[in-house]
């Protein structure tokens, strides 16, 4: 009895939270005004000879935070991980479609993943910082991409713009194990925006972290919008109510056969798809009938 | 639970009891298996040291024997330690650059079945017998050209390789594939992550595997006997010419009759197994301290 209510005072507690944040974010403009940045069209993914993801078609939209929300097994960090072709490390991985980034197909097989990944940055779910110095951490990938010019000034700029500059400033050449998981993924985050790509893929960012880590990554990602593109897979509704202008919600279904895959279901602003989805099965999810 | 259940544990019966001698037993058994592996290893460095240490001094290591001596020389084997210190060190050179690259293909770039073939091909390489490398060596490189010390690094190296391969192979697999991704995910090609980021990793992997192949080469006799054995008395360390090595002098002197010359073999027989020993347990210090380091990597 008791632990139900504190379930529901929490529940309630978040929504009223995530209704703040919204009701203090500008309008859309509408969407043929918006610069695209990704154009996916009929994207399929498979591992092996189980399909992750079918038929999947949206755009995604310059200096916007899109966000990729949906169930366990949906194929949301397949998705995400096709944007920069992490899958291609993946043995068995193989997709379809086209995904156009500004104009140009990247899933082509002629296209160089390395390339795609040096404008394509990446955010994991558990901080993976490199067993170097705080300051290694940002500056060996600046080094090895030959931005060497400057080199103190741009780790300073990318840790300031991750919000760590003034708690690591004084210890740079520390581990950067020795920071805490927050820290880290700020580190992490400093990391891939130091070597000025244009989208910031992040998967599920904060599912790793406590409440207030997490608060100081969505706040970083409000904050950094207008430099970069974001793409955030999150299981987390309040998140990206939170934190994103577009959203797509994934789901998975199931053929006759039983087997499953993901799909997209629904994409549209954040604030359409929280309070007036036009799938009932969005509707389910984002009221928590379902997942 | 139910209050028959709870008498069973206070008032043990027939089938509890026997259950606990064949338990008692059992451990028993363990324990003495233990207890004769650890017991072997103590006869064997007890007896040797009993017999060498006594005969172990700096003359030992610095001159070189005498043939015929007659009387009390001061006479030493000086040459092949010197020998063995350039054939191993020879080996390694050779095993090291080869074991390594081989096991970056292996784990970093082979697909799954390549990668399957290649270490079984190292298990069967680390299977076969020594001498049979020996002899492979011997019609390879010896015959119509005579024995080098070279060429007994080269038998040596062949055995070190599927170690070195194999150890280096665990070490890297234990490296957390999430370091890889980042350093991908920011757009570095392959080869510098590994270069940058796999292989600092890996350094307390490297040295403890070579650390433990110099260990187990360092005793080889037979493809040393077959490769760089016609020796003379002068130290020498030029591979280009046969040199004596530590485990053929131990073979050649405790053949002599001479009492002297035995006593020489346990004297020569100790040091390599202080080598031994002393390579093995800081091979296993610094195997604990690098897991260790990649562990704090992986969190």
């Amino acid at each position: 009895m008791r632990e139900t209510k504190g379930v529901s005072v929490s529940v309630s507690s978040a929504i009223e939270r995530a209704v703040r944040v919204e009701t203090k974010r500008e309008p859309l403009p509408p969407r043929e005004r918006l610069q695209q940045v990704f154009e996916i069209e009929d994207l399929t993914a498979v591992y092996g000879s189980n399909p992750a993801l079918k038929d999947v078609s949206m755009e995604v939209y310059k200096n916007l935070v899109t966000a990729v929300i949906g169930p366990s097994g949906c194929g949301k960090s397949t998705f995400i991980r096709c944007l920069n072709r992490m899958n291609d490390l993946v043995p068995g991985f193989r997709q379809t479609g086209t995904i156009r980034y500004h104009g140009q197909d990247i899933a082509a097989k002629d296209v160089d993943p390395v390339a795609v990944r040096r404008t394509i940055g990446m955010v994991f779910q558990r901080p993976n910082p490199f067993p170097k110095s705080i300051q290694d951490n940002v500056a060996w990938g600046l080094k090895v991409l030959g931005m060497k010019d400057n080199l103190p000034e741009r780790v300073e700029r990318a840790l300031t713009q991750a919000a760590l500059w003034d708690e690591v400033k004084d210890r740079l050449k520390a581990s950067a194990l020795s920071l805490s998981g927050g820290q880290q993924q700020r580190l992490c985050i400093a990391r891939a925006i130091a070597v000025e790509p244009d989208v910031v893929l992040m998967d599920e960012p904060a599912s790793a972290l406590d409440p207030i880590a997490t608060q100081a990554i969505e706040q970083l990602v409000h904050e950094l919008k207008s430099e970069y593109s974001f793409v955030i897979v999150t299981h987390n509704m309040q998140q990206a109510a939170r934190v994103a202008d577009m959203t797509a919600f994934f789901s998975i279904s199931r053929g006759d056969e039983g087997e499953r895959w993901g799909e997209l279901i629904e994409y549209d602003a954040t604030e359409k798809l929280f309070t007036a989805p036009s799938d009932k099965r969005t509707e389910d999810y984002v009221t928590g009938r379902f997942g | 639970m139910r209050a028959a259940d709870l008498g069973m544990l206070q008032r043990p019966n027939d089938r509890l009891r026997r259950r606990r001698a064949v338990n008692r037993g059992m451990e028993l058994l363990a324990w003495l298996a233990a207890a004769i592996a650890v017991a072997i290893l103590g006869i064997v460095v007890w007896s040797v040291a009993k017999r060498g240490a006594s005969e172990l001094n700096l003359d030992l290591l610095t001159k070189p024997p005498v043939p015929f001596a007659i009387g009390p020389v001061q006479q030493g084997l000086a040459n092949a330690f010197a020998g063995s210190l350039v054939i191993v060190g020879l080996a390694t050179a050779m095993a090291l650059p080869v074991g390594i690259l081989v096991a970056i293909y292996v784990n970093e770039f082979a697909p799954r079945p390549i990668r399957l073939g290649v270490g079984l091909t190292l298990d069967v390489l680390n299977g076969i017998p020594s001498i049979v490398i020996g002899i492979f060596v011997f019609g390879l490189l010896v015959v119509g050209h005579g024995q080098k010390g070279w060429v007994g690094a080269f038998a040596l190296a062949v055995l070190m390789l599927p170690l070195v391969a194999r150890s280096m192979i665990e070490v890297l697999a234990l490296v957390p594939g999430s370091l890889r991704e980042a350093s991908l995910a920011l757009g570095v090609p392959r080869w510098r992550t590994t270069l940058g980021i796999v292989l600092p990793q890996t350094v307390g992997g490297v040295v403890t595997g070579t650390v433990l192949a110099v260990a187990r080469v360092a005793g080889e006799t037979a493809p040393l006997l077959f490769t760089s054995s016609i020796v003379g008395n002068q130290t020498s360390w030029n591979p280009g010419h046969a040199l004596q090595s530590i485990p053929v002098a131990i073979f050649e002197l405790s053949e002599q009759p001479d009492p002297a010359d035995h006593a020489r073999a346990w004297a020569a027989a100790f040091v390599l197994l202080l080598f031994i020993l002393f390579a093995s347990l800081s091979a296993r210090w610094l195997a604990t301290r690098s897991r260790r380091k990649i562990g704090r990597a992986g969190r």
